[in-house]
């Protein structure tokens, strides 16, 4: 079977830093990795290479084993890469209804006009504010602009799923509905990588785990496994979640 | 297609058709007003149909419209008018392609200097053109009428509102909304940003450069100081914020006011129209921030509150 995602020594050096150092690892359909690590371990610049934010310094980036190393972001995103970022981006002169339509007309299934519409209405009930369609993003609570962030990455239907640090920021009550939120994503089948901190999250949500320390890649395997490893721990050390 | 669709276009319909009535008053002077007015009408309205949703202020129109000027004045002694209005439409259109493509990836400030620049440049080839060739300008002798102008301008007018109308309810004006908001996302929902971007800027280009065609006639005699002036360009982009850049209707709400202001003052003080630029400018910043589509819709706003609130 070819994974969803796979990446072979990818590698991003700014100037002189190397902020990922020939990682590779693979994702298969309908699993949900944790992409994990320490602050500035390299996640995020991991996942911008995946969605084509950011061009590679060097490596490959296959999906479905088709390579899309170099391909601009929009063809990325047209093939069935979808993401959030891990500063919400709403776009925000426009409701909720029409930020969520945003990721449902140029993407991997388009759709246009009323059938749009109302794609993006079902999606918004999926992530449980199909209540707020109309409201606009200025006046949503912080967790509700994580749902239509996500909303707006569902809405095209994407063949995986990017989240970074989708579940941060929230308050305790917000993180039990924000975890069963992604359980049902999961349930659904969808292919996720999750970039993440939250350990619960970590342990509940994801199938397999790849551990990142300075750029590289130091562990990878069950969730468990890795969580135990003596060597993820020493990462850890020192950083608040260890 | 909606019903307040169709309500909308038969409104634009009809106050076109009373603004094409207008050259019936016989009145020499109304009729040189609303010939400025219809120009800038169309600048405006076009200037806005990029600069609006992308955000990107562009001082280019004096360029667009210099050479479709001088695209009239080449052409008037070789070829049927008619002909030349097309010609300049492709002519700006294929400039605004050019310069789009290189600039479309500056942002910000970047993107104003170079298309200020960009006039400059194109006057300066003019200029340097014409010296060597030993004229200072192009005389253009035709039997069109300010009547002829006007009639024309304000079709175009119309077809600008229509492009503007079916670019709105389309994929790139929606396109374009996106990329005005966060450019980011836009790439990442999968938006090809540059060509959404060029897109437009080729419409705005290509309408500006037939404005310059069509009033190039009046001028009689063209040089580059005046078809390629600076000041045109400030004048648009500030009387489409005036009005506001929200709606398709908003820069012609810009310009009424504007150009009966600037009529006004050049007559009884030609040399404070600098200020009048300056002032608006004052005003939109710190008391019209969009214009006053945004004035309305604030105010509209706040009296639907009030009625649900009583
Ligand atoms: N665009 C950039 N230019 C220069 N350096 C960058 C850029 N993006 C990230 N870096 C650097 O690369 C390193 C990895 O950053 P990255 O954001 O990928 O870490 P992270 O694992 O996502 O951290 P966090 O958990 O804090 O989000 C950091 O040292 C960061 O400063
Ligand atoms: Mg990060």
């Amino acid at each position: 079977m070819t994974a969803v995602v796979k990446l072979s020594g990818a590698t991003k050096q700014f100037g002189g830093l190397v902020a990922v150092d020939n990682v590779s690892f693979e994702v298969q359909e309908h699993q949900v990795l944790g992409l994990i690590g320490p602050n500035g371990s390299g996640k995020s610049t991991t996942l911008n290479l995946i969605s084509g934010a950011l061009p590679v310094t060097d490596g490959d980036i296959a999906l479905r084993g088709r390579e899309i190393t170099g391909l601009p972001a929009r063809e990325i995103a047209r093939k069935g890469v979808a993401r959030t970022f891990q500063l919400v981006r709403l776009l925000p002169s426009m409701n909720v209804v029409e930020n969520v339509m945003a990721g449902a007309v140029f993407g991997h299934r388009r759709r246009w006009g009323a059938s749009a519409e109302r794609h993006a209405k079902h999606v918004l009930e999926t992530v449980g504010i199909a209540d707020k369609a109309r409201s606009h993003v200025s006046q949503l609570t912080y967790i509700d602009t994580k749902r239509v962030e996500l909303a707006r990455a569902l809405a095209g239907e994407p063949e995986v799923l990017l989240l970074d640090e989708w579940l941060a920021g929230l308050n305790p009550t917000e993180l039990t509905e924000g975890i069963d939120l992604i359980h049902r994503l999961r349930d659904e089948g969808r292919t996720i990588i999750l970039v993440e901190h939250v350990m619960d999250a970590i342990r509940s949500l994801c199938d397999a785990c790849v551990v990142m320390s300075s750029g590289k890649k130091i562990a990878e395997g069950s969730t468990e496994a890795v969580l135990s490893d003596p060597e993820v721990i020493r990462a850890y050390l020192g950083d608040d979640d260890a | 297609m909606k019903r307040g669709d169709l309500s909308n276009l038969a409104w634009g319909a009809a106050l076109l058709v009373l603004a094409a009535l207008l050259p019936l008053t016989g009145d020499g002077y109304l009729i040189s007003l609303g010939v400025t007015i219809a120009m800038y009408t169309v600048l405006a309205t076009s200037w806005a149909l990029f600069s609006g949703p992308t955000h990107y202020i562009s001082l280019a129109t004096a360029a667009f419209f210099g050479v479709g000027t001088y695209v009239t004045g080449a052409g008037i002694d070789h070829l049927p008018y008619w002909t030349l209005l097309p010609i300049a439409a492709v002519v700006g259109g294929v400039l605004a392609a050019l310069v789009g493509l290189a600039t479309l990836r500056l942002s910000g400030v970047y993107f104003v200097i170079f298309t200020l620049g960009l006039a400059e440049m194109t006057r300066q080839v003019v200029t340097w053109y014409q010296n060597k060739t030993g004229h200072k300008g192009t005389y253009v002798l035709t039997d069109l009428t300010d009547n002829d102008i006007y009639w024309q301008l304000v079709a175009l007018a119309g077809l600008v509102f229509l492009i503007g109308w079916a670019v709105g309810r389309s994929r790139l004006g929606f396109a374009l909304r996106i990329i005005g908001d966060d450019e980011d996302v836009a790439r990442h929902v999968g938006i090809n940003t540059a060509l959404s971007k060029v897109a437009l800027f080729i419409v705005s280009g290509a309408v500006a450069a037939v404005v310059g065609a069509i009033i190039a006639p009046r001028y009689v005699y063209i040089e580059p100081s005046t078809a390629f002036t600076p000041m045109l360009s400030f004048q648009v982009v500030i009387m489409a914020l005036l009005g506001g850049t929200g709606r398709l209707w908003g820069p012609l709400v810009g310009v009424i006011p504007f150009t009966l202001l600037w009529e006004a003052i050049s007559s009884s003080f030609p040399n404070q129209t600098t200020l009048l630029l300056g002032l608006s400018f004052l005003a939109i910043v710190y008391l019209l921030p969009g214009g006053f589509v945004g004035l309305w819709d604030r105010v509209k706003h706040r009296s639907a509150r009030r009625r649900a609130l009583a």
